[in-house]
């Protein structure tokens, strides 16, 4: 079978022309995307049968982009990004991530995992959980020292180092294990529904901040998440999945401006995006029970 | 919410079921030791009251249960009144069963944290070791003591080893339990979380499974402490009772000397009191360290 052309869209001309670039010196096209699935499919073995959880996905993330994953729960979103992470491993099909297998990918630290939890350690105070993976990869404490420092300023949750998890909001946790992803080198951000346990308004101003943190730091990110809004708010490209067996049933590229105040949600163009995730959502079954 | 008030929630409580204790033991000195005196006072053809007999039943020399002044008095007259290198001093034994205690528990905490370590690593050990471990504690303690004093008599090894290793061959058995449990006890995502930083098993182990684990190593370290007391006593007393708590116990029971046993036995409750206390202090010193909500 042939790759659905649906998901290779590159918009932007800085993709572009890196693709261009880097297909020159690389054979294959898909070594110059971050994420790279050809007919990617995923079963689970349980002891009902054998369980589809993700069958026949293609999609090609590109370098910058912000891609949301929306669909509801069953769709394979989540283990989508858990295959990318290598804490699941695909049953057929390929993947590349930075043109290697996850594994390898994992091995050289490609990415950072935001979970649904903050999974802040109990024991350890803010900065000394941001130091975790710094510790963990070798990094002297000169450079964990100031890497700290940054990327609690990335976060705005200066100040607050050395107090212990409990003593912060579920927000401000969230932020500081979004720190934890960002205080090493890694170009990926892979989040899963990390505000999903947040009130709306703490969300409206998280998802604020980590636009802007993505123009700050011009990191590739995927975003798993179940609300409408938020995608579209968010992304530059959304990936409409749905049930029963997880397939993508339709990738939207944004045409909103990178550049986007919270009150860009009330314009007609985002309700026109927002009108085709609800579309997509639907012509996959989505609204079934 | 009020605050607590030491006197209300702590000393009238616990001084109620104290009182409540004394009497009822004072009432079953005068019940127990009444009938030793109708029979001497019948064999000396006499008659006796209630009344006489009541001062006559806290003041035997053996007693069936001596009374609680007379052991609080012997308690007081083998700790403050003897020399601690004596003999007789309770303070001696007490410190003969103390030092095989706190060596078994030792060695039984070491133990218990590899078999933990081994389990939750290894897949085999963990098919293969854990029955033998709960097989261990099937035996009964009072039955396998007296095999290994013998056997290790055998082999030249006596004194202060083979009673602790009979304090190590008990308080390893929960030291394991708790540490396999948590070692465990880290979430899939904290777990996931290491996994996504390539961190090897040893970066994980002391990272995360190593601190995650503490509550549970200090609850079984209390339950250590204490059974290995009971297992240094036991060790000493089929070595022919010559020191040690389990000695006076001995000699006690041989010679009728109640009072003796009772106050071996308080000697015996307020070291294991006194070591508990010691690991739960040891506990809040090191939840406070980790960051426990004070």
């Amino acid at each position: 079978m042939t790759t659905k052309p649906i998901a290779m869209h590159p918009t932007d001309m800085q993709s572009l022309s890196e693709r261009s670039i880097e297909s020159t010196e690389m054979k294959s096209p898909a070594a110059s995307s971050v994420v790279c699935a050809t007919n990617l499919g995923l079963t689970f073995e349980t002891t009902d049968g054998p369980v589809t959880a993700l069958s026949d996905v293609n999609l090609t993330v590109e370098k910058g982009d912000f891609v949301s994953f929306i669909g509801p729960s069953g769709c394979g979103k989540t283990t989508f990004l858990r295959v990318i992470a290598d804490l699941e491993k695909p049953t057929s099909g390929t993947i590349t991530v930075n043109g290697m297998t996850p594994e390898q990918a994992r091995h050289k630290r490609a990415y950072g995992y935001v979970f649904q939890a903050a999974a802040l350690y109990p024991w350890r105070t803010i900065e000394k959980n941001i130091a975790l993976p710094l510790e963990i990869m070798g990094y002297s404490a000169a450079e964990q020292k100031e890497r700290v420092a940054r990327t609690l300023d990335l976060v705005s949750l200066t100040g607050f180092g050395k107090k212990y998890p409990w003593q912060l909001s579920g927000g401000m946790q969230q932020r500081a294990s979004i720190a934890r992803a960002l205080a090493f080198d890694a170009d990926l951000l892979l989040m899963d529904e990390p505000f999903g346990a947040l009130d709306e308004i703490v969300r409206d101003h998280l998802n604020e901040a980590l636009l802007k943190l993505w123009a700050q730091t011009n990191k590739t990110i995927c975003f798993v998440t179940h609300s409408i809004p938020e995608a579209v708010y968010l992304s530059t490209k959304i990936v409409v999945m749905s049930p029963r067996p997880g397939r993508v049933t339709d990738v939207i590229e944004s045409t909103l401006p990178r550049e986007r105040p919270l009150d860009i949600r009330e314009t007609p163009e985002f309700l026109e995006i927002a009108h085709r995730v609800r579309e997509g959502l639907r012509a996959g079954h989505s609204y079934d029970v | 919410m009020e605050r607590e008030s030491f006197l209300r929630d702590r000393l009238i409580p616990i001084g109620t079921v104290i009182v409540a204790i004394v009497a009822i033991w004072y009432v079953a000195v005068i019940f127990l030791n009444a009938p030793f005196e109708r029979d001497t006072a019948a064999r000396n053809g006499e008659t006796i009251t209630f009344a006489e007999i009541v001062p006559k039943t806290m003041a035997q020399e053996r007693p069936v249960l001596p009374a609680p002044h007379q052991v609080a008095a012997e308690l007081w007259d083998t700790t403050v009144n003897k020399a601690v290198t004596s003999k007789r001093s309770l303070v001696y034994h007490a410190w003969v069963t103390l030092s095989a205690t706190l060596l078994g528990f030792a060695m039984g905490t070491v133990l218990g944290i590899l078999l933990a370590i081994g389990i939750v690593h290894n897949r085999a050990m963990d098919r293969s070791l854990m029955p033998w471990v709960i097989a261990s504690q099937t035996i009964p303690i009072l039955a396998i003591a007296p095999m290994i004093i013998v056997v290790l008599n055998a082999i030249g090894l006596s004194g202060l080893l083979p009673k602790a290793l009979i304090s190590t061959y008990l308080s390893f058995f929960p030291v394991v339990v708790g540490m396999v449990k948590g070692l465990r006890s880290p979430e899939q995502i904290q777990l996931d979380l290491m996994h996504t930083y390539n961190a090897s098993s040893a970066q994980t182990f002391w990272k995360l499974r190593w601190p995650s684990s503490m509550p549970y190593l200090f609850t079984s370290l209390k339950v250590a402490v204490a059974i290995s007391l009971v297992g240094a006593i036991v060790g000493e007393l089929p070595t022919g009772a010559v020191a040690g708590l389990g000695a006076r116990l001995l000699a006690g029971s041989y010679y009728g000397q109640t009072v003796q046993i009772w106050a071996a036995l308080f000697m015996a409750a307020g070291v294991a009191a006194l070591l508990v206390v010691i690991v739960g202090l040891a506990h809040s010193a090191v939840l406070r360290r980790m960051g426990a909500r004070a």
